[in-house]
């Protein structure tokens, strides 16, 4: 059975939602793809990777977005930050794993990360930014062709 | 009811007791059973649906006060 996720958002909240799904269906045995698209490609973002951006947009974009997986905004309930950070206590209090700790599960259970290289392209980000957990980058028929042959198909 | 092994997640919140069902679960042989300690209520719904997908038959679950315990055995 194939699973496929778009992941457009980068909270942090999302992307839990997102890799929750996808780590469990990757634990029943399912070919899982998430497809990371404009706002959710800074979650697959190396921490501290330089910028490579060129231009003032670019580079404008590129300080005030997520710098990875590490410190990502929640969607509901940021409050400049301290939002992620009495959700991450919370989390710590249940074991529960961290965005990171969640990308590296993810590919423990086979699932496969695919970044969008129109977004990569338009916000001035090169392979080399991103985590070398990231599978390979992509476009959207390769997204198309995996979601036409899977049963569950979501964007988070 | 009587298991091989035994898998220890009390406290973990889901997704993770089935991610390490799933684990655990290459360590035994078929026929062998797998005793899943949990706290996490949806593992009742969970290990069913966990164990049809992987295709390994799901025993039952015992509760014993706060704490499930899902056997499933290995096909």
């Amino acid at each position: 059975m194939k699973v496929t996720l778009v992941v457009f958002s980068g909270d942090m909240d999302k992307a839990m939602a997102a890799f929750n799904i996808a780590i469990g269906a990757g634990s029943m045995g399912m070919d899982v793809s998430m497809f990371f698209t404009f706002w959710g490609i800074h979650i697959l973002k190396r921490p501290n990777a330089p910028s490579t951006a060129k231009g003032l947009i670019r580079k404008m974009l590129s300080i005030m977005s997520p710098p990875g997986a590490h410190k990502l905004p929640l969607s509901k309930l940021n409050m400049l930050g301290m939002g992620p950070f009495m959700m991450k206590k919370l989390m710590k209090q249940y074991k529960m794993p961290d965005v990171q700790e969640m990308i590296s599960l993810a590919k423990q259970g086979g699932v496969k990360l695919i970044a969008c290289t129109t977004t990569m392209e338009l916000m001035g980000i090169s392979r080399n930014q991103l985590v070398e957990q990231v599978d390979r980058v992509a476009g959207v028929a390769t997204y198309l062709s995996e979601a036409s042959e899977a049963s569950v198909n979501l964007f988070v | 009811m009587k298991a091989d092994f035994t898998l220890d997640a009390y406290g973990l919140l889901c997704p993770m007791p089935i991610v390490r069902t799933a684990e655990k679960m290459k360590e035994l042989q078929p026929g062998q059973v797998l005793e899943v300690i949990s706290t996490d209520e949806g593992i009742k719904e969970d290990m069913p649906a966990w164990s049809k997908a992987t295709k390994n038959e799901f025993l039952g679950i015992e509760e014993d006060g706060e704490v499930y315990k899902a056997y499933v055995r290995k096909k």
